[in-house]
């Protein structure tokens, strides 16, 4: 084309990126890649899988699909290099880690064109914002590498982690959770995705070059069952993972009762919510990248678009606008905004959610323009007029798919929001602080970004909650992910007789010893309930002599326990110094009848006076303690860029379902239930079905301590029924179970349904009295979960 | 090049000076480059000469016939704090010594005091001074502060009649910047959805480089489309910027990177 000529059309001319050195490396690799274990590429396996780039179908590589033995063989380099790696002052990791970020940074051009060959995603975004990030999560690690010991005191790593990444932004998902681990002194397997293998063999080609020693990092390819045998592998103490909620489930299914830590990372299509005072053309750049350019954070992920109606008409026709502009085509091209989709399944997966959408009455809207004749290209697409009730099934949006919706009040938005179950980020578009900031505090989602999109930092927590998952990587919450505090103190105790089954049936005997009757009720929403299947069992004292009934608690009680919870949200919302005036309250009123609770506690379990007494002590000591903490367990601040704010704020999970051990039956309960309620949690609490009366009994220091409606509810019976109940339901977020060590197995199991987040502990042997573990900062993050809030300001 | 207002707006401005300016303005290019290009029949020649009023006779003759515009800036450029009658006086004398175009400065206290009726009035007060020359509004960006400003600013020039409107005088601390830019690009895109009225675009100062003015024609083909890179709805006002798109060009068909000494200074 002549000069001439480009002066009057005015186009853009072709801008590409050349992929020699890419290429040059796999060439190097004969194109075929084994597994990266013990510091050294391992041969080629027979059994291997194809890699080809998605843009042109054409294949780049074959990597090798891991075998249990390869898993095996990969966990055993790790563990070996565990000792030495975790002991390593903290400066030698800072170095090691330093030296990633370093070699990252400078290979970058390597990685970027690497993984723009293997996942399709423009060369604009792997370049600018998924390369300089990944060596961002180096550096700031080094960071905490350094810090470990002075910052963590008393923490220890957790041994062999194994990570299983999805085929979403694999380079910098990968740095995102290896890079906190390793700074923690874990070692790692990787397991990256069979769709885009690539960028971890370009990361473990890296570790070599940086001299990290041999098996601190180890890369497995392979496909699900490669990653199942990561998972279930005995010698793996933590499991990271990424990738879609369903695999997410089956995952938390596969490591229940094992013991090992976990967190999930499952993403799900983005909320980006529109007011009518937005900067509607802001707002619109916002959704071009989260939605179409593949830079969004679920990865390449789509967007659910909530607007208000009175804007909404004016909103689309300008993204009809901006759509026509985005160039779909070469991901290697620079000026290409919108790639490929990473292999032809998910291309059918794309074509099919818009037509489902389409077959509902959504009107589409696609921009026009040619796309490449080969390749898995679809063409950025906008679907307005979308009730939630046709897409609200869909576990997350695939992009390039924007789906718009409308709504008419900030409530009404929140709660559309709320509708799609996932919650790893969501924006907020308006100009007005107010409003902004009131809704980013109420939206589920780990990461809001008020007036922007996709502000990442290694600094910033980011991570899931509701049906996105748990855990976080990035900045201090992340290192705590990476480290096990203290393991609690332990009391010796015989192996306790397996519970009784409770019975219902009248025992003959006089139920009260011949006092005034008192039956143990029900707590639900502050008031005492009679149970559903209106039975009660007996309990007795340590001689077998009748102490009293206690209500025998079902399925329904701890549903409308539940329910009572749900609207309690009261106790949620009210100020930290509030709640700490009501748990100073409950320890005075608990205080004031510690004689009458030390006698119920030496009739239900024989303990001496002296005990008993110690142990109504240690619980107004233990109510005092996180009274205290109540408006002192604060967020953060995290200077992640220059002119953002980026808080992280520990938020309560909401409801949560508590279920204590025969063990200390009054401090037990007291020391799971207050920090739970000092961080503004609702609490269904599953006492004892041994000793249930002093739980019962707390009932009435609540009742006389203004513990408002709704807040705690106490449902008795038989524990493991009634735990397994707390764990299927869904509004209940989080769920602590310090049963038996060997009924958690069913308890996680239960709890996959919603991926709420649930810590288990032995809780017979955990000495409650023992402060240094029994209470503290562990228990307080435990009861929260962090929500990272981007407020970037200037004009 | 066709985008740019050649400018001279110096103390020391002189007959002499302002000759050797219009040279440059008819003939940017060196020929041979032009020839490489494969642009003789159609050499480009600049968007306009931008000079004070004193200099728009001299500037018209020289460029007689050239059908290159004489642009005049006026109203007690650069701080624009003369009395009103004065500053409509100044651009009917502009005008009247054959200025095409009118740089007109807006009192930059109207905007930071939120007074943009008074802003509107004075403005339409210079547009009908203008008579049948175009008026280029400068909002002196770098004195107004938020972006917010900016783009009321802008939109109530719009409003007041405006045919362009531009970022800077060239003389305050701060001169076309990017955001600034797009604040006032997208008031000129929401004002032309409202009344259909197309408003053209100057950013002026501190644009230098033939990189810079590759950026604010990405920006203007990004917001605004095709139509907004012409020189009747598009200007970049620069004194330097010609050198070194010459340099790149020279590049361009050598394939030997340039010295600035190569080309005829403007």
């Amino acid at each position: 084309m002549q000069v001439r000529d480009l002066l009057d059309t005015m186009d853009y001319g072709p801008s590409p990126e050349t992929a020699d050195v890419a290429r040059a490396w796999l060439d190097a690799h004969g194109g075929r890649f084994g597994h990266f274990i013990d510091g050294a590429f391992a041969a080629p396996g027979a059994d291997r899988f194809a890699v080809s780039d998605p843009a042109t179908g054409e294949g780049l590589a074959s990597a090798t699909r891991g075998s249990a033995a390869d898993v095996d063989a990969a966990v055993a380099a790790a563990a070996r290099a565990f000792p030495a790696w975790s002991a390593a002052p903290g400066h030698v990791r800072a170095r090691h880690l330093y030296a990633l970020a370093r070699i990252v940074q400078k290979r970058e051009r390597f990685l970027a064109v690497l993984a723009t060959l293997d996942d399709g995603k423009p060369l604009r975004v792997s370049r600018d914002i998924d390369v300089p990030l990944a060596a961002r999560h180096f550096t700031h690690h080094a960071g905490w590498a350094e810090l470990r010991d002075g910052e963590f005191p008393g923490q220890v790593p957790f041994g062999v982690c194994g990570h299983v990444v999805s085929w979403r932004v694999p380079l910098l998902t990968l740095a995102r959770k290896a890079a906190p681990a390793l700074a923690a002194g874990n070692t790692l397997v990787l397991k990256p995705s069979e769709r885009t293998p690539l960028a971890a063999l370009a990361f473990a080609a890296i570790c070599r070059e940086a001299g990290l020693p041999p098996g601190v990092v180890n890369v497995v390819t392979g496909d699900r069952d490669t990653g199942a045998a990561l998972v279930r592998h005995p010698d793996v103490a933590k499991v990271a993972f990424a990738g879609s909620a369903e695999a997410g489930r089956a995952v938390r299914d596969a490591t229940a009762g094992s013991g090992k830590a976990l967190s999930l990372d499952l993403g799900g299509g983005s909320p980006c919510i529109v007011f009518a005072g937005a900067a509607l053309d802001a707002a619109v750049e916002g959704v071009v990248d989260a939605a179409w350019s593949g830079g969004g954070p679920a990865g390449r992920g789509g967007v659910r678009l909530l607007v208000q109606e009175g804007v909404a008409g004016r909103f689309a026709d300008a993204l009809r606008r901006r759509m026509a502009n985005l160039r779909t085509g070469d991901p290697l091209d620079k000026s290409t905004d919108v790639g490929a989709a990473v292999d032809a399944a998910e291309l059918r997966r794309i074509r099919d959610a818009v037509a489902a959408c389409v077959a509902d009455g959504a009107e589409p809207f696609q921009a026009e323009g040619p796309l490449p004749a080969v390749g898995c290209f679809f063409p950025p697409t906008l679907l307005t007029g979308v009730e939630s009730s046709a897409t609200g099934a869909w576990p997350d949006i695939p992009g390039p798919v924007a789906v718009a919706t409308t709504f008419r009040t900030p409530a009404e938005a929140v709660a559309l929001a709320q509708g799609a179950r996932t919650g790893t980020t969501a924006s907020v578009w308006s100009q007005d602080i107010d409003l902004a900031l009131d809704v980013a505090a109420r939206v589920g989602a780990g990461v809001v970004w008020i007036n922007a999109t996709d502000l990442f930092d290694a600094a910033a927590p980011f991570g899931g909650t509701r049906g996105s998952g748990f855990g976080r990587d990035g900045g201090r919450a992340g290192m705590e992910g990476e480290l096990k505090p203290r393991p609690p103190a332990r009391v010796e105790r015989p192996a306790a007789p397996p519970a009784p089954r409770l019975s219902a049936l009248p025992t003959g005997a006089p139920a009260s010893g011949g006092a005034i009757d008192r039956t143990a009720k029900l707590v639900i929403g502050g008031l005492q309930a009679r149970p559903d299947g209106g039975h009660s069992y007996a309990v007795a004292g340590p001689d077998g002599a009748p102490l009293g009934l206690a209500a025998l608690g079902s399925r329904k009680d701890v549903r409308n326990a539940v329910e009572a919870a749900v609207k309690g949200s009261a106790w949620s919302a009210a100020s930290a110094h509030n709640r700490a005036q009501v748990l100073y309250y409950v320890a005075e009123n608990l205080s004031a009848r510690a004689r009458e609770f030390a006698d119920r506690l030496s009739a239900m379990t024989g303990a001496s006076g002296s005990e008993a007494a110690r142990e109504v002590e240690a619980a107004v000591r233990r109510t005092f303690f996180y009274a205290a903490w109540a408006d002192k367990f604060d967020g953060r601040v995290h200077a992640a860029r220059a002119r953002h704010l980026a808080l992280a704020l520990n938020e309560p999970f909401g409801v949560m379902g508590l279920v204590c051990p025969d063990t200390a039956p009054l401090l037990a309960p007291v020391s799971l239930l207050m920090p739970a309620l000092a961080m503004g949690n609702r609490a269904v609490v599953v006492p004892s079905a041994l000793h249930p009366f002093a739980a019962t009994d707390l009932a009435q220091v609540f009742d006389t301590s203004d513990v408002p409606a709704g807040a705690v509810s106490i449902v008795t019976g038989e524990r493991e029924a009634l735990a397994k109940v707390l764990a299927e339901h869904d509004e209940v977020t989080a769920l602590w179970y310090a049963g038996p060590a060997d009924a958690a197995d069913a308890v996680e199991r239960a709890a996959a349904g919603n991926l709420k987040s649930t810590w288990t502990d032995d809780g017979p042997s955990r000495d409650w009295f023992d402060d240094a573990t029994s209470q503290g900062r562990d228990f307080l993050g435990r009861a929260t979960q962090v929500k990272t809030v981007w407020v970037p300001h200037g004009e | 090049m066709t985008c740019i207002d050649l400018t001279t707006l110096a103390g020391d401005d002189t007959p002499g000076r302002v000759r050797r300016l219009c040279a440059k303005a008819r003939r940017p290019l060196r020929p041979d480059l032009v020839a490489a290009l494969g642009l003789e029949d159609r050499p480009p020649t600049v968007g306009a000469v931008c000079v004070y009023p004193t200099m728009v006779a001299t500037a018209v003759a020289a460029l007689d016939e050239s059908g290159i515009p004489v642009a005049s800036v006026a109203t007690g450029f650069p701080a624009g704090l003369t009395p009103l009658p004065q500053r409509l006086a100044e651009i009917r004398h502009a005008v009247g010594e054959g200025a095409a175009e009118i740089d007109i400065v807006i009192t930059r206290g109207h905007a930071l005091l939120g007074e943009w009726g008074a802003l509107h009035d004075e403005v339409a007060a210079m547009r009908d001074a203008c008579g049948a020359a175009h008026m280029k509004a400068i909002l002196g960006t770098g004195d107004l502060g938020p972006l917010r400003t900016v783009y009321k600013a802008a939109a109530v020039a719009m409003q007041a009649g405006a045919d362009f409107i531009k970022t800077s005088t060239g003389k305050e601390d701060v001169n076309a910047t990017l955001p600034v830019s797009l604040a006032m690009l997208r008031a000129l895109r929401h004002y032309g959805d409202r009344t259909g009225v197309r408003v053209g675009f100057k950013p002026a100062g501190g644009v230098r480089t033939a990189k810079d003015a590759l950026n604010w024609l990405v920006l203007m083909k990004e917001e605004l489309g095709r139509p907004w890179l012409e020189p009747d709805l598009f200007r970049i006002g620069a004194s330097s910027l010609l050198g070194d798109i010459e340099r790149q060009i020279e590049h361009h068909v050598t394939g030997r990177y340039a010295a600035a000494a190569n080309h005829a200074p403007a």
